[in-house]
Protein backbone atom coordinates (compact mmCIF):
# COMPACT_ATOMS: atom_id res chain seq x y z
CA UNK A 1 0.00 0.00 0.00
CA UNK A 2 1.39 3.53 -0.34
CA UNK A 3 1.84 6.01 1.84
CA UNK A 4 0.33 9.53 0.26
CA UNK A 5 1.59 12.95 1.41
CA UNK A 6 -1.54 15.21 0.92
CA UNK A 7 -0.45 18.94 0.39
CA UNK A 8 -2.88 19.78 3.08
CA UNK A 9 -3.06 16.81 5.61
CA UNK A 10 0.30 15.21 4.87
CA UNK A 11 1.41 11.64 4.60
CA UNK A 12 -1.52 9.31 5.29
CA UNK A 13 -2.45 5.44 4.00
CA UNK A 14 -3.84 5.50 0.53
CA UNK A 15 -7.07 3.82 1.48
CA UNK A 16 -7.89 7.48 2.46
CA UNK A 17 -7.37 8.60 -0.99
CA UNK A 18 -8.70 8.01 -4.56
CA UNK A 19 -7.16 7.87 -7.59
CA UNK A 20 -7.84 9.85 -10.32
CA UNK A 21 -5.72 8.86 -13.42
CA UNK A 22 -3.19 10.78 -15.22
CA UNK A 23 -3.28 14.73 -14.41
CA UNK A 24 -2.21 17.74 -16.83
CA UNK A 25 -5.32 16.30 -19.19
CA UNK A 26 -6.76 20.18 -20.10
CA UNK A 27 -10.23 20.07 -21.88
CA UNK A 28 -9.83 21.45 -24.98
CA UNK A 29 -11.15 24.96 -25.27
CA UNK A 30 -13.46 24.54 -28.08
CA UNK A 31 -14.79 21.29 -27.59
CA UNK A 32 -17.29 21.41 -30.21
CA UNK A 33 -15.13 22.26 -33.01
CA UNK A 34 -12.65 19.94 -32.99
CA UNK A 35 -12.13 16.90 -34.50
CA UNK A 36 -13.54 13.64 -33.50
CA UNK A 37 -9.79 12.64 -33.30
CA UNK A 38 -8.71 15.27 -31.41
CA UNK A 39 -11.99 14.79 -28.77
CA UNK A 40 -10.93 10.98 -28.96
CA UNK A 41 -7.17 11.33 -27.45
CA UNK A 42 -8.68 14.05 -24.88
CA UNK A 43 -10.84 11.80 -23.70
CA UNK A 44 -9.97 8.37 -24.16
CA UNK A 45 -5.78 8.41 -25.20
CA UNK A 46 -3.34 7.91 -22.04
CA UNK A 47 0.00 7.98 -21.81
CA UNK A 48 0.68 5.14 -19.19
CA UNK A 49 4.36 5.36 -19.50
CA UNK A 50 6.27 2.46 -17.67
CA UNK A 51 8.33 4.92 -15.90
CA UNK A 52 7.60 8.81 -14.33
CA UNK A 53 3.31 9.69 -14.40
CA UNK A 54 1.67 12.73 -13.17
CA UNK A 55 -1.53 11.28 -11.66
CA UNK A 56 -4.21 12.62 -9.41
CA UNK A 57 -5.36 11.67 -6.58
CA UNK A 58 -8.25 12.56 -3.71
CA UNK A 59 -7.82 12.84 -0.45
CA UNK A 60 -11.63 11.31 -0.49
CA UNK A 61 -11.28 10.12 3.48
CA UNK A 62 -9.51 13.13 4.91
CA UNK A 63 -9.74 17.24 2.96
CA UNK A 64 -11.39 15.47 0.01
CA UNK A 65 -9.62 18.39 -1.74
CA UNK A 66 -7.89 17.63 -5.30
CA UNK A 67 -4.23 17.48 -6.03
CA UNK A 68 -1.02 15.73 -7.88
CA UNK A 69 1.32 13.62 -7.66
CA UNK A 70 4.57 12.56 -9.77
CA UNK A 71 5.39 8.68 -9.21
CA UNK A 72 7.13 6.10 -10.80
CA UNK A 73 4.99 3.30 -12.48
CA UNK A 74 7.35 0.69 -12.06
CA UNK A 75 9.04 1.30 -8.36
CA UNK A 76 5.75 2.94 -7.12
CA UNK A 77 8.19 5.79 -5.99
CA UNK A 78 6.12 8.95 -4.70
CA UNK A 79 8.66 11.96 -5.78
CA UNK A 80 6.17 14.77 -5.18
CA UNK A 81 2.84 15.77 -4.50
CA UNK A 82 1.78 19.25 -5.32
CA UNK A 83 -1.52 21.42 -5.10
CA UNK A 84 -3.68 21.92 -8.46
CA UNK A 85 -2.01 24.75 -10.59
CA UNK A 86 1.41 24.74 -9.10
CA UNK A 87 3.89 24.04 -11.66
CA UNK A 88 4.85 20.45 -12.35
CA UNK A 89 8.16 18.85 -10.95
CA UNK A 90 10.58 17.64 -13.79
CA UNK A 91 11.12 13.98 -13.30
CA UNK A 92 14.12 12.68 -11.72
CA UNK A 93 16.94 11.87 -14.50
CA UNK B 1 7.23 -33.79 -33.41
CA UNK B 2 6.98 -37.03 -31.56
CA UNK B 3 2.98 -37.30 -30.99
CA UNK B 4 2.28 -38.05 -27.24
CA UNK B 5 -0.08 -41.10 -26.45
CA UNK B 6 -0.40 -43.72 -23.99
CA UNK B 7 1.89 -46.06 -26.25
CA UNK B 8 4.85 -43.24 -26.81
CA UNK B 9 4.24 -42.79 -22.75
CA UNK B 10 4.78 -46.62 -22.63
CA UNK B 11 8.05 -46.31 -24.90
CA UNK B 12 9.78 -44.14 -22.58
CA UNK B 13 8.66 -45.56 -19.44
CA UNK B 14 11.21 -48.47 -20.97
CA UNK B 15 13.84 -45.68 -20.76
CA UNK B 16 12.85 -44.08 -17.65
CA UNK B 17 11.68 -40.88 -19.26
CA UNK B 18 15.00 -39.82 -20.11
CA UNK B 19 14.83 -39.65 -24.16
CA UNK B 20 11.72 -37.30 -24.55
CA UNK B 21 12.02 -35.22 -27.05
CA UNK B 22 12.26 -31.08 -26.20
CA UNK B 23 9.29 -29.99 -26.56
CA UNK B 24 9.93 -27.14 -28.37
CA UNK B 25 13.38 -25.73 -29.62
CA UNK B 26 15.32 -22.53 -28.46
CA UNK B 27 16.94 -21.21 -31.76
CA UNK B 28 18.84 -18.12 -32.63
CA UNK B 29 16.90 -15.35 -34.01
CA UNK B 30 17.46 -15.62 -37.96
CA UNK B 31 17.87 -12.07 -39.65
CA UNK B 32 14.41 -11.39 -40.57
CA UNK B 33 11.29 -13.46 -40.85
CA UNK B 34 7.44 -13.19 -42.87
CA UNK B 35 5.77 -12.48 -39.03
CA UNK B 36 7.48 -11.50 -36.03
CA UNK B 37 4.86 -11.54 -33.60
CA UNK B 38 5.83 -9.36 -29.80
CA UNK B 39 5.23 -11.27 -26.69
CA UNK B 40 4.81 -15.38 -26.01
CA UNK B 41 2.26 -15.25 -24.03
CA UNK B 42 -1.35 -17.67 -24.88
CA UNK B 43 -2.38 -15.12 -26.95
CA UNK B 44 0.97 -14.70 -29.01
CA UNK B 45 1.20 -18.36 -29.24
CA UNK B 46 -1.87 -18.81 -30.54
CA UNK B 47 -1.28 -16.26 -32.96
CA UNK B 48 1.46 -17.95 -34.09
CA UNK B 49 0.35 -21.39 -34.66
CA UNK B 50 -2.80 -20.16 -36.21
CA UNK B 51 -0.54 -18.25 -38.84
CA UNK B 52 1.24 -21.37 -39.45
CA UNK B 53 -2.14 -23.90 -39.35
CA UNK B 54 -4.53 -21.97 -40.70
CA UNK B 55 -2.66 -19.58 -43.23
CA UNK B 56 0.07 -21.87 -43.94
CA UNK B 57 2.96 -18.48 -42.91
CA UNK B 58 5.46 -20.67 -41.15
CA UNK B 59 8.29 -18.22 -41.33
CA UNK B 60 7.58 -16.42 -38.12
CA UNK B 61 9.24 -15.62 -34.88
CA UNK B 62 7.55 -15.51 -31.35
CA UNK B 63 9.73 -13.20 -29.44
CA UNK B 64 9.35 -13.10 -25.46
CA UNK B 65 11.47 -10.74 -22.96
CA UNK B 66 11.07 -13.77 -20.34
CA UNK B 67 9.94 -16.78 -20.76
CA UNK B 68 6.90 -18.26 -22.52
CA UNK B 69 3.90 -17.98 -20.20
CA UNK B 70 5.10 -16.27 -17.86
CA UNK B 71 3.49 -13.09 -17.82
CA UNK B 72 -0.20 -12.88 -17.54
CA UNK B 73 -0.73 -16.52 -19.10
CA UNK B 74 0.65 -18.12 -16.85
CA UNK B 75 -0.77 -15.80 -13.50
CA UNK B 76 -4.43 -15.85 -13.91
CA UNK B 77 -7.05 -17.68 -12.32
CA UNK B 78 -7.91 -19.49 -15.49
CA UNK B 79 -11.95 -19.15 -15.78
CA UNK B 80 -13.18 -19.75 -18.96
CA UNK B 81 -16.88 -18.48 -19.90
CA UNK B 82 -18.05 -16.89 -23.16
CA UNK B 83 -21.37 -15.40 -21.30
CA UNK B 84 -21.42 -11.92 -22.79
CA UNK B 85 -23.84 -9.52 -23.04
CA UNK B 86 -23.10 -7.67 -26.08
CA UNK B 87 -23.18 -9.60 -29.72
CA UNK B 88 -19.69 -8.74 -30.71
CA UNK B 89 -18.17 -9.82 -27.40
CA UNK B 90 -20.66 -13.12 -27.29
CA UNK B 91 -19.49 -14.01 -30.42
CA UNK B 92 -15.55 -13.62 -29.97
CA UNK B 93 -15.77 -15.35 -26.89
CA UNK B 94 -18.32 -17.89 -28.02
CA UNK B 95 -15.32 -18.35 -30.98
CA UNK B 96 -13.01 -18.98 -28.23
CA UNK B 97 -14.56 -21.55 -25.99
CA UNK B 98 -15.30 -23.47 -29.02
CA UNK B 99 -11.67 -23.58 -30.39
CA UNK B 100 -10.93 -24.15 -26.46
CA UNK B 101 -13.66 -27.69 -26.73
CA UNK B 102 -11.38 -28.78 -29.27
CA UNK B 103 -7.73 -28.10 -28.16
CA UNK B 104 -6.37 -30.57 -26.39
CA UNK B 105 -7.00 -33.18 -29.78
CA UNK B 106 -5.76 -30.45 -31.93
CA UNK B 107 -2.27 -29.47 -29.80
CA UNK B 108 -1.83 -33.01 -29.07
CA UNK B 109 -1.60 -31.91 -25.50
CA UNK B 110 -4.10 -32.17 -22.34
CA UNK B 111 -5.07 -28.22 -21.78
CA UNK B 112 -7.00 -29.82 -18.83
CA UNK B 113 -9.78 -28.65 -19.87
CA UNK B 114 -12.56 -28.77 -17.08
CA UNK B 115 -16.22 -27.81 -18.36
CA UNK B 116 -17.58 -28.00 -14.51
CA UNK B 117 -19.78 -24.80 -14.86
CA UNK B 118 -19.87 -21.00 -14.03
CA UNK B 119 -22.09 -19.63 -11.79
CA UNK B 120 -22.92 -15.95 -11.43
CA UNK B 121 -24.86 -15.05 -8.57
CA UNK B 122 -27.63 -12.21 -7.81
CA UNK B 123 -27.87 -10.60 -4.50
CA UNK B 124 -30.37 -8.14 -5.45
CA UNK B 125 -33.51 -7.84 -7.46
CA UNK B 126 -31.69 -5.87 -10.04
CA UNK B 127 -29.01 -7.93 -10.01
CA UNK B 128 -31.61 -10.67 -10.60
CA UNK B 129 -32.94 -8.74 -13.55
CA UNK B 130 -29.80 -7.81 -15.02
CA UNK B 131 -29.13 -11.81 -14.92
CA UNK B 132 -32.00 -12.98 -17.03
CA UNK B 133 -31.20 -10.12 -19.42
CA UNK B 134 -27.96 -11.47 -19.92
CA UNK B 135 -29.40 -15.07 -20.34
CA UNK B 136 -32.08 -14.04 -23.04
CA UNK B 137 -29.46 -12.22 -24.46
CA UNK B 138 -26.83 -15.38 -24.98
CA UNK B 139 -29.79 -17.68 -25.42
CA UNK B 140 -30.45 -15.77 -28.60
CA UNK B 141 -26.81 -15.41 -29.66
CA UNK B 142 -26.76 -19.52 -28.88
CA UNK B 143 -24.92 -19.57 -26.11
CA UNK B 144 -26.15 -21.85 -23.34
CA UNK B 145 -27.00 -19.94 -20.59
CA UNK B 146 -29.46 -20.88 -17.63
CA UNK B 147 -31.49 -19.11 -14.45
CA UNK B 148 -31.18 -21.10 -11.53
CA UNK B 149 -33.43 -20.14 -8.69
CA UNK B 150 -31.70 -19.76 -4.98
CA UNK B 151 -33.01 -23.24 -4.57
CA UNK B 152 -31.20 -24.50 -7.31
CA UNK B 153 -28.55 -22.98 -6.05
CA UNK B 154 -28.42 -24.00 -2.84
CA UNK B 155 -28.69 -27.99 -4.22
CA UNK B 156 -25.80 -27.33 -6.67
CA UNK B 157 -23.55 -25.55 -4.12
CA UNK B 158 -24.35 -26.61 -0.22
CA UNK B 159 -21.61 -24.95 0.94
CA UNK B 160 -22.90 -21.58 -0.26
CA UNK B 161 -24.63 -18.98 1.96
CA UNK B 162 -27.66 -17.98 0.72
CA UNK B 163 -30.77 -17.43 3.38
CA UNK B 164 -32.21 -14.08 4.00
CA UNK B 165 -29.79 -13.87 7.28
CA UNK B 166 -26.51 -14.05 4.63
CA UNK B 167 -24.33 -11.16 4.72
CA UNK B 168 -24.61 -11.68 0.60
CA UNK B 169 -28.20 -13.20 1.02
CA UNK B 170 -28.31 -15.34 -2.67
CA UNK B 171 -31.78 -14.80 -4.94
CA UNK B 172 -30.29 -16.62 -7.35
CA UNK B 173 -27.74 -17.41 -10.11
CA UNK B 174 -27.49 -17.72 -14.02
CA UNK B 175 -24.72 -20.87 -15.19
CA UNK B 176 -22.95 -21.75 -18.17
CA UNK B 177 -22.62 -25.34 -17.75
CA UNK B 178 -19.77 -25.20 -20.82
CA UNK B 179 -17.59 -22.84 -19.21
CA UNK B 180 -14.99 -24.36 -16.30
CA UNK B 181 -11.15 -23.65 -16.08
CA UNK B 182 -8.36 -25.40 -18.04
CA UNK B 183 -4.56 -25.65 -17.22
CA UNK B 184 -2.80 -22.09 -17.94
CA UNK B 185 0.38 -23.51 -18.88
CA UNK B 186 -0.62 -26.18 -20.85
CA UNK B 187 -2.07 -24.18 -23.02
CA UNK B 188 1.36 -21.95 -23.72
CA UNK B 189 2.89 -24.87 -23.81
CA UNK B 190 0.76 -26.78 -26.00
CA UNK B 191 0.28 -24.17 -28.36
CA UNK B 192 4.49 -23.15 -28.63
CA UNK B 193 4.84 -27.53 -29.17
CA UNK B 194 2.40 -27.30 -31.69
CA UNK B 195 3.85 -23.91 -33.30
CA UNK B 196 7.20 -24.93 -33.42
CA UNK B 197 6.06 -28.33 -35.20
CA UNK B 198 4.92 -26.14 -38.10
CA UNK B 199 8.46 -24.36 -38.18
CA UNK B 200 8.00 -21.38 -36.11
CA UNK B 201 10.70 -19.99 -34.16
CA UNK B 202 10.04 -19.51 -30.30
CA UNK B 203 12.30 -17.07 -29.08
CA UNK B 204 12.79 -16.61 -25.35
CA UNK B 205 14.89 -13.59 -23.15
CA UNK B 206 14.60 -11.68 -26.40
CA UNK B 207 13.19 -8.35 -25.63
CA UNK B 208 11.56 -6.06 -28.11
CA UNK B 209 13.24 -2.65 -27.81
CA UNK B 210 12.51 -0.34 -30.60
CA UNK B 211 10.04 -0.92 -33.83
CA UNK B 212 11.96 -0.52 -37.35
CA UNK B 213 9.78 1.75 -39.31
CA UNK B 214 10.68 2.81 -43.23
CA UNK B 215 8.71 5.46 -45.42
CA UNK B 216 5.24 4.79 -43.14
CA UNK B 217 5.63 1.16 -43.04
CA UNK B 218 7.06 -1.15 -40.22
CA UNK B 219 10.29 -2.75 -41.29
CA UNK B 220 10.99 -5.34 -38.31
CA UNK B 221 12.34 -4.87 -34.41
CA UNK B 222 15.00 -4.38 -32.70
CA UNK B 223 15.50 -6.52 -30.02
CA UNK B 224 18.38 -7.46 -27.37
CA UNK B 225 19.38 -10.39 -29.17
CA UNK B 226 19.68 -7.64 -32.00
CA UNK B 227 17.74 -6.28 -35.51
CA UNK B 228 15.27 -8.90 -36.52
CA UNK B 229 13.71 -6.97 -39.78
CA UNK B 230 9.74 -8.44 -40.99
CA UNK B 231 6.98 -6.33 -43.13
CA UNK B 232 4.71 -7.63 -40.76
CA UNK B 233 4.72 -7.43 -36.77
CA UNK B 234 2.02 -8.15 -34.66
CA UNK B 235 2.45 -6.93 -30.87
CA UNK B 236 0.48 -9.48 -28.25
CA UNK B 237 2.12 -7.73 -25.10
CA UNK B 238 -0.74 -7.02 -22.64
CA UNK B 239 0.19 -4.76 -19.74
CA UNK B 240 3.11 -3.69 -21.92
CA UNK B 241 1.35 -2.68 -24.97
CA UNK B 242 1.58 1.31 -24.29
CA UNK B 243 5.11 0.63 -24.39
CA UNK B 244 5.03 -1.29 -27.50
CA UNK B 245 2.93 1.26 -29.32
CA UNK B 246 5.11 4.35 -27.92
CA UNK B 247 7.91 2.69 -29.69
CA UNK B 248 6.00 2.97 -32.78
CA UNK B 249 4.20 6.65 -31.88
CA UNK B 250 0.78 5.18 -31.34
CA UNK B 251 -1.23 6.38 -28.71
CA UNK B 252 -3.95 3.79 -27.01
CA UNK B 253 -6.64 4.11 -24.66
CA UNK B 254 -5.29 1.52 -22.33
CA UNK B 255 -3.84 1.67 -18.93
CA UNK B 256 -1.97 -1.19 -16.98
CA UNK B 257 -2.74 -2.10 -13.77
CA UNK B 258 -1.88 -4.92 -10.64
CA UNK B 259 -4.23 -7.21 -10.89
CA UNK B 260 -3.94 -9.97 -8.13
CA UNK B 261 -4.97 -13.46 -7.04
CA UNK B 262 -4.37 -16.07 -4.42
CA UNK B 263 -4.47 -19.99 -3.69
CA UNK B 264 -5.47 -21.57 -0.45
CA UNK B 265 -3.61 -24.49 1.00
CA UNK B 266 -5.23 -27.85 -0.40
CA UNK B 267 -7.92 -28.79 0.85
CA UNK B 268 -10.36 -31.63 0.13
CA UNK B 269 -13.16 -31.55 -3.03
CA UNK B 270 -15.61 -29.21 -1.36
CA UNK B 271 -16.25 -26.62 -4.62
CA UNK B 272 -17.17 -28.31 -8.00
CA UNK B 273 -17.85 -25.11 -9.81
CA UNK B 274 -16.70 -21.88 -10.59
CA UNK B 275 -18.79 -19.29 -8.44
CA UNK B 276 -18.44 -15.51 -9.07
CA UNK B 277 -20.03 -12.87 -7.69
CA UNK B 278 -20.11 -9.25 -9.38
CA UNK B 279 -22.01 -7.02 -7.06
CA UNK B 280 -19.45 -7.97 -3.88
CA UNK B 281 -16.37 -8.57 -6.43
CA UNK B 282 -15.40 -12.20 -5.64
CA UNK B 283 -14.96 -15.51 -7.58
CA UNK B 284 -13.41 -18.68 -6.22
CA UNK B 285 -13.16 -22.47 -7.87
CA UNK B 286 -10.99 -25.07 -6.71
CA UNK B 287 -8.27 -26.31 -8.56
CA UNK B 288 -7.21 -29.79 -9.08
CA UNK B 289 -4.75 -29.83 -6.21
CA UNK B 290 -7.74 -28.84 -3.82
CA UNK B 291 -6.40 -25.21 -3.59
CA UNK B 292 -8.77 -22.69 -3.36
CA UNK B 293 -8.17 -20.40 -6.09
CA UNK B 294 -9.37 -16.71 -5.68
CA UNK B 295 -9.34 -13.70 -7.49
CA UNK B 296 -9.12 -10.14 -6.32
CA UNK B 297 -9.96 -6.71 -8.17
CA UNK B 298 -7.16 -4.31 -9.51
CA UNK B 299 -5.18 -1.75 -7.87
CA UNK B 300 -6.28 1.73 -8.81
CA UNK B 301 -3.77 3.71 -10.14
CA UNK B 302 -0.85 2.59 -13.20
CA UNK B 303 1.35 0.17 -12.53
CA UNK B 304 4.14 -2.34 -14.37
CA UNK B 305 5.25 -3.42 -10.92
CA UNK B 306 3.65 -7.15 -10.85
CA UNK B 307 2.52 -6.94 -7.08
CA UNK B 308 -0.35 -5.30 -5.69
CA UNK B 309 -1.29 -4.09 -2.40
CA UNK B 310 -2.75 -6.18 0.89
CA UNK B 311 -5.88 -4.15 1.21
CA UNK B 312 -7.09 -5.48 -2.36
CA UNK B 313 -6.64 -9.26 -1.37
CA UNK B 314 -8.42 -8.25 1.87
CA UNK B 315 -11.47 -6.96 0.13
CA UNK B 316 -11.97 -10.31 -1.91
CA UNK B 317 -10.86 -12.60 1.00
CA UNK B 318 -13.42 -10.79 3.29
CA UNK B 319 -16.13 -11.12 0.43
CA UNK B 320 -15.52 -14.84 -0.35
CA UNK B 321 -15.98 -15.48 3.48
CA UNK B 322 -19.16 -14.24 4.14
CA UNK B 323 -20.15 -16.35 1.02
CA UNK B 324 -18.11 -18.99 2.26
CA UNK B 325 -18.50 -19.08 5.82
CA UNK B 326 -16.77 -23.03 6.15
CA UNK B 327 -13.60 -21.24 4.09
CA UNK B 328 -13.09 -18.97 7.13
CA UNK B 329 -10.45 -20.79 8.80
CA UNK B 330 -8.54 -21.66 5.78
CA UNK B 331 -5.00 -20.32 5.27
CA UNK B 332 -3.86 -18.50 2.08
CA UNK B 333 -0.83 -19.85 0.29
CA UNK B 334 0.22 -18.01 -2.16
CA UNK B 335 -0.60 -14.00 -3.47
CA UNK B 336 0.56 -13.29 -6.76
CA UNK B 337 -0.24 -9.96 -9.41
CA UNK B 338 0.02 -9.51 -13.12
CA UNK B 339 -0.08 -6.21 -14.86
CA UNK B 340 -3.20 -6.09 -16.78
CA UNK B 341 -4.15 -4.07 -19.95
CA UNK B 342 -7.47 -2.03 -19.03
CA UNK B 343 -9.68 -0.59 -21.77
CA UNK B 344 -12.42 2.50 -21.18
CA UNK B 345 -14.90 -0.08 -22.50
CA UNK B 346 -13.12 -3.13 -20.98
CA UNK B 347 -13.30 -4.92 -24.83
CA UNK B 348 -10.16 -5.72 -26.38
CA UNK B 349 -8.62 -3.75 -29.04
CA UNK B 350 -7.49 -6.45 -31.91
CA UNK B 351 -6.48 -5.00 -35.67
CA UNK B 352 -4.08 -2.27 -37.88
CA UNK B 353 -2.56 0.35 -36.44
CA UNK B 354 -1.80 3.69 -38.08
CA UNK B 355 1.55 1.81 -38.90
CA UNK B 356 1.12 -0.20 -42.34
CA UNK B 357 1.96 -3.56 -41.82
CA UNK B 358 1.96 -2.89 -37.50
CA UNK B 359 -0.91 -4.69 -35.86
CA UNK B 360 -1.97 -4.60 -31.68
CA UNK B 361 -3.34 -6.88 -30.16
CA UNK B 362 -4.31 -5.65 -26.36
CA UNK B 363 -6.96 -4.27 -23.76
CA UNK B 364 -7.80 -7.55 -22.92
CA UNK B 365 -7.61 -6.38 -19.23
CA UNK B 366 -8.47 -8.94 -16.26
CA UNK B 367 -10.14 -11.15 -18.44
CA UNK B 368 -8.31 -12.76 -21.54
CA UNK B 369 -7.28 -16.25 -20.82
CA UNK B 370 -10.84 -17.50 -21.67
CA UNK B 371 -9.99 -15.78 -25.30
CA UNK B 372 -6.56 -16.89 -25.97
CA UNK B 373 -7.30 -19.83 -28.35
CA UNK B 374 -9.56 -17.36 -30.16
CA UNK B 375 -7.80 -13.97 -30.16
CA UNK B 376 -4.90 -15.91 -32.10
CA UNK B 377 -7.24 -16.98 -34.75
CA UNK B 378 -8.63 -13.86 -35.14
CA UNK B 379 -5.07 -12.06 -35.06
CA UNK B 380 -3.99 -15.05 -38.02
CA UNK B 381 -6.37 -13.52 -40.00
CA UNK B 382 -5.88 -9.82 -39.55
CA UNK B 383 -2.22 -10.15 -40.32
CA UNK B 384 -2.43 -13.31 -42.96
CA UNK B 385 -5.15 -11.15 -44.95
CA UNK B 386 -4.32 -7.36 -43.81
CA UNK B 387 -7.64 -7.21 -42.43
CA UNK B 388 -9.78 -8.26 -39.62
CA UNK B 389 -12.06 -11.15 -39.68
CA UNK B 390 -15.89 -10.20 -39.20
CA UNK B 391 -15.33 -11.22 -36.05
CA UNK B 392 -12.82 -8.91 -35.13
CA UNK B 393 -13.92 -5.92 -37.03
CA UNK B 394 -16.03 -4.10 -34.44
CA UNK B 395 -12.77 -4.32 -31.91
CA UNK B 396 -10.51 -1.65 -34.01
CA UNK B 397 -9.02 1.16 -32.26
CA UNK B 398 -11.16 3.45 -34.57
CA UNK B 399 -13.58 2.50 -32.06
CA UNK B 400 -12.49 5.57 -29.95
CA UNK B 401 -13.05 7.87 -32.70
CA UNK B 402 -16.16 6.80 -33.57
CA UNK B 403 -18.19 6.15 -30.35
CA UNK B 404 -18.83 2.57 -31.41
CA UNK B 405 -17.68 0.95 -27.97
CA UNK B 406 -18.70 -1.91 -26.71
CA UNK B 407 -19.24 -1.61 -23.01
CA UNK B 408 -18.63 -4.92 -21.26
CA UNK B 409 -18.30 -2.60 -17.48
CA UNK B 410 -20.67 -4.60 -16.03
CA UNK B 411 -22.56 -5.98 -18.93
CA UNK B 412 -20.34 -9.30 -18.76
CA UNK B 413 -21.26 -9.86 -15.21
CA UNK B 414 -17.95 -9.77 -13.58
CA UNK B 415 -14.40 -9.07 -14.73
CA UNK B 416 -12.92 -12.09 -15.42
C1 LIG C 1 -4.40 -12.33 -11.43
C2 LIG C 1 -5.05 -12.48 -12.78
C3 LIG C 1 -6.20 -13.24 -12.92
C4 LIG C 1 -6.82 -13.38 -14.16
N1 LIG C 1 -7.90 -14.22 -14.27
C5 LIG C 1 -8.43 -14.46 -15.48
C6 LIG C 1 -9.48 -15.43 -15.61
O1 LIG C 1 -9.88 -16.08 -14.63
N2 LIG C 1 -10.02 -15.64 -16.84
C7 LIG C 1 -9.59 -14.94 -17.93
O2 LIG C 1 -10.13 -15.14 -19.01
N3 LIG C 1 -8.57 -14.04 -17.85
C8 LIG C 1 -7.99 -13.79 -16.65
N4 LIG C 1 -6.95 -12.89 -16.53
C9 LIG C 1 -6.50 -12.14 -17.72
C10 LIG C 1 -5.59 -12.99 -18.61
O3 LIG C 1 -4.56 -13.55 -17.82
C11 LIG C 1 -4.97 -12.16 -19.72
O4 LIG C 1 -5.94 -11.37 -20.37
C12 LIG C 1 -4.32 -13.06 -20.78
O5 LIG C 1 -3.58 -14.09 -20.18
C13 LIG C 1 -3.44 -12.23 -21.66
O6 LIG C 1 -2.66 -13.08 -22.45
P1 LIG C 1 -1.51 -12.48 -23.32
O7 LIG C 1 -0.87 -13.59 -24.03
O8 LIG C 1 -2.05 -11.35 -24.14
O9 LIG C 1 -0.55 -11.77 -22.24
P2 LIG C 1 0.70 -12.30 -21.42
O10 LIG C 1 0.58 -13.71 -21.03
O11 LIG C 1 0.96 -11.29 -20.35
O12 LIG C 1 1.84 -12.25 -22.51
C14 LIG C 1 2.45 -11.05 -22.95
C15 LIG C 1 3.93 -11.32 -23.05
O13 LIG C 1 4.58 -10.23 -23.68
C16 LIG C 1 5.87 -10.17 -23.16
N5 LIG C 1 6.45 -8.85 -23.45
C17 LIG C 1 6.12 -7.65 -22.92
N6 LIG C 1 6.90 -6.68 -23.43
C18 LIG C 1 7.74 -7.28 -24.31
C19 LIG C 1 8.80 -6.80 -25.16
N7 LIG C 1 9.16 -5.52 -25.19
N8 LIG C 1 9.47 -7.71 -25.93
C20 LIG C 1 9.14 -9.04 -25.90
N9 LIG C 1 8.15 -9.53 -25.12
C21 LIG C 1 7.46 -8.67 -24.33
C22 LIG C 1 5.66 -10.43 -21.67
O14 LIG C 1 6.86 -10.85 -21.04
C23 LIG C 1 4.59 -11.49 -21.68
O15 LIG C 1 5.07 -12.80 -21.56
C24 LIG C 1 -6.30 -12.72 -15.30
C25 LIG C 1 -5.14 -11.94 -15.17
C26 LIG C 1 -4.50 -11.83 -13.93
C27 LIG C 1 -3.24 -11.01 -13.82
ZN1 LIG D 1 -5.88 16.03 2.63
Amino acid sequence: MLLITCPWCGPRAELEFRCGGEAHIARPADAMNISDADYARYLFMRKNPKGWHYERWNHAAGCRRWFNALRHTATHEIRATYKPGDRKPEPPR
Amino acid sequence: MNRYSIFSLARNALSHHEDWQQAWRSPDPKPGYDVVVVGGGGHGLATAYYLAKEHGITNVAVLEKGWIGGGNTGRNTTVIRSNYLWDESAHLYEKSLRLYEGLSQDLNFNIMLSQRGVVNLAHSEHDMRELKRRVNALRLNGIDSEVLTRDEVKRLIPILSCEGHARYPVLGASVQWRGGVARHDAVAWGLARAADAHGVDIIQNCEVTGIMREGGRVAGVETTRGTIRAPKVGCVVAGHASVLAAMAGISLPIESHPLQALVSEPIKPVLHTVVMSGAVHAYVSQSDRGELVMGAGIDAFNSYAQRGAVNVVEHTVAAVCELFPIFGRVRVMRTWGGIVDVCPDASPIIGKTPVEGLYFNCGWGTGGFKATPGSGWVFAHTIARDEPHPLNAPFALDRFTSGALIDEHGAAAVAH
